[in-house]
């Protein structure tokens, strides 16, 4: 790992600024960022650690959504009695991300401003149409993510929270690549007051809705109005875990498990 | 180069580290406390576990700096007494009960682990929740069936601490 400068920023203002010099980077959980620095897949000259940020931190209510702040780590989502009542499929989400140790220290901002291809919180956050806050604006989860590790952010922008709203009925339903634990296909499906979503992660370049299963289960929420359905390979991940013809497949079936799941 | 002081072990500890500088450097190299192992150094194998706040984190994936003012407790710090009378805590004196280990070096990673996986989830742990609790740490001699046995007892032994 090259050296950097460490900043450890008391509040969000000092934050914002120490980031808008060139080369910084913001450190959340460190789970994904650190291994990337130790492998000199990247390099920079400052990170600007968030951990001294409490108020970035916590899940609270907010009338009909969950408000989960961007330094909460994965393990106080999945073990939060509010998310557990309010939005399980959220919490076995959290549950199922890395492993125990990971899931103490990685939080849901790291995770989305990072934006893996095989993450899971991203197939959350579009699946349920969250709004991502930032120290400057709010963007639509279907603005958010743009590709390969590449999001809406501006380079100086920060993520505060999280707001999901509470849908009627939803679950997450993920394929996982054993070694790494990712997702090497997750479907998140979600229905609720605003209609039908379904988005799908680790099977493209970033996360994407998949909107023939949408149309069919507007109609009617079963998974018997997925048959027949069938997804194109076209831009689809093929590597040494799984071909685009693999992942294509597993697409269909993890949405079919995740309506099974949520109509439970 | 940058100062960072914390508590380790229930001691005040303090060094100069680079910005770069891993938490497990600091324990190993700083303050010459090489119970805590490097495995993978990619943050798979868990070999590098300590308790950071009270939470269990893999320590080559934390940077010194980040653990300013943090309580941090080590494998050297699970044990009570001196050299000439030392006890060890339950979670060990399962491991060493049940021999839950082959060679040995993914141990200190595992205890520290399994008193985590204690504390989140209690005293009685069947084997499937064991195992699922433990994915984040490996051992490459595949020695699990033991260290499960030792986990489940170690748990239980917790109960009357």
């Amino acid at each position: 790992m090259y050296d950097f400068a460490y900043l450890k920023p008391a509040s969000l203002s000092d934050a914002a600024n120490q980031l808008a010099s060139p080369d910084s980077k913001l450190l959340a959980g460190g789970m994904s960022l650190i291994p990337s620095l130790k492998l000199r897949l990247n390099r920079y000259a400052t990170l600007v650690d968030l951990g001294a940020l409490a108020d970035l931190k916590g899940i609270r209510r907010e009338g009909d959504a969950l408000v989960i702040g961007a330094m909460t780590p994965h393990a106080e989502v999945a073990a939060s009695d509010e998310v557990l009542t309010v939005l399980p499929a959220l919490a076995s989400l959290a549950e199922g991300i890395g492993d125990p140790l990971v899931r103490n220290r990685g939080t849901l901002g790291g995770s989305i401003a990072n934006a893996d291809p095989a993450a899971d919180y991203p197939a959350a956050v579009v699946g349920l149409g969250a709004s991502v806050i930032t120290n400057r604006r709010t963007i639509t989860a279907d603005d958010f993510f743009k590709g390969v590790f590449e999001t809406a952010l501006q380079p100086d922008e920060i993520i505060t929270a999280v707001r999901f709203p509470i849908p009627k009925r939803a679950a997450y339903a993920k394929y996982r690549q054993p070694a790494s634990r990712f997702a090497l296909v997750g479907v998140f499906a979600v229905q609720s007051a605003n209609g039908v979503r379904v988005a799908v992660t680790g099977a493209a370049p970033s996360v994407f809705r998949l909107a023939a299963a949408e149309a069919a289960l507007i109609k009617r929420f079963a998974v018997a109005a997925l048959d027949g359905i069938t997804l194109d390979t076209e831009g689809l991940n093929s590597d040494i875990h799984a071909s685009a013809e693999y992942r294509a497949h597993a697409v269909v079936e993890m949405t079919k498990r995740a309506v099974a799941a949520a109509l439970k | 180069m940058p100062t960072v002081a914390m508590t380790v072990n229930g001691k005040s500890v303090a060094g100069n580290v680079e910005g770069r500088t891993l938490l497990v450097q600091f324990l190993r190299e700083h303050l010459q406390l090489t119970g805590t192992h490097v495995g993978c150094d990619t943050s798979q194998c868990g070999c590098c576990t300590i308790h950071l706040n009270g939470k269990g984190v893999k320590s080559c994936a934390v940077l010194a700096l980040a653990c300013e003012g943090a309580d941090v407790v080590t494998i050297e710090g699970l044990a009570t007494g001196g050299t000439a009378d030392v006890k060890l805590h339950p979670m060990q004196e399962a491991f060493r009960e049940h021999h839950g280990l082959q060679c040995g070096f993914c141990t200190p990673g595992m205890i520290m682990s399994a008193v985590d996986m204690v504390k989140r989830k209690g005293h009685d742990l069947d084997e499937k929740a064991i195992r699922k609790q433990l994915e984040g740490n490996i051992c490459r001699c595949t020695g699990y069936h033991n260290i499960v046995l030792a986990v489940q007892a170690g748990a239980a032994a917790m109960k009357g601490n």
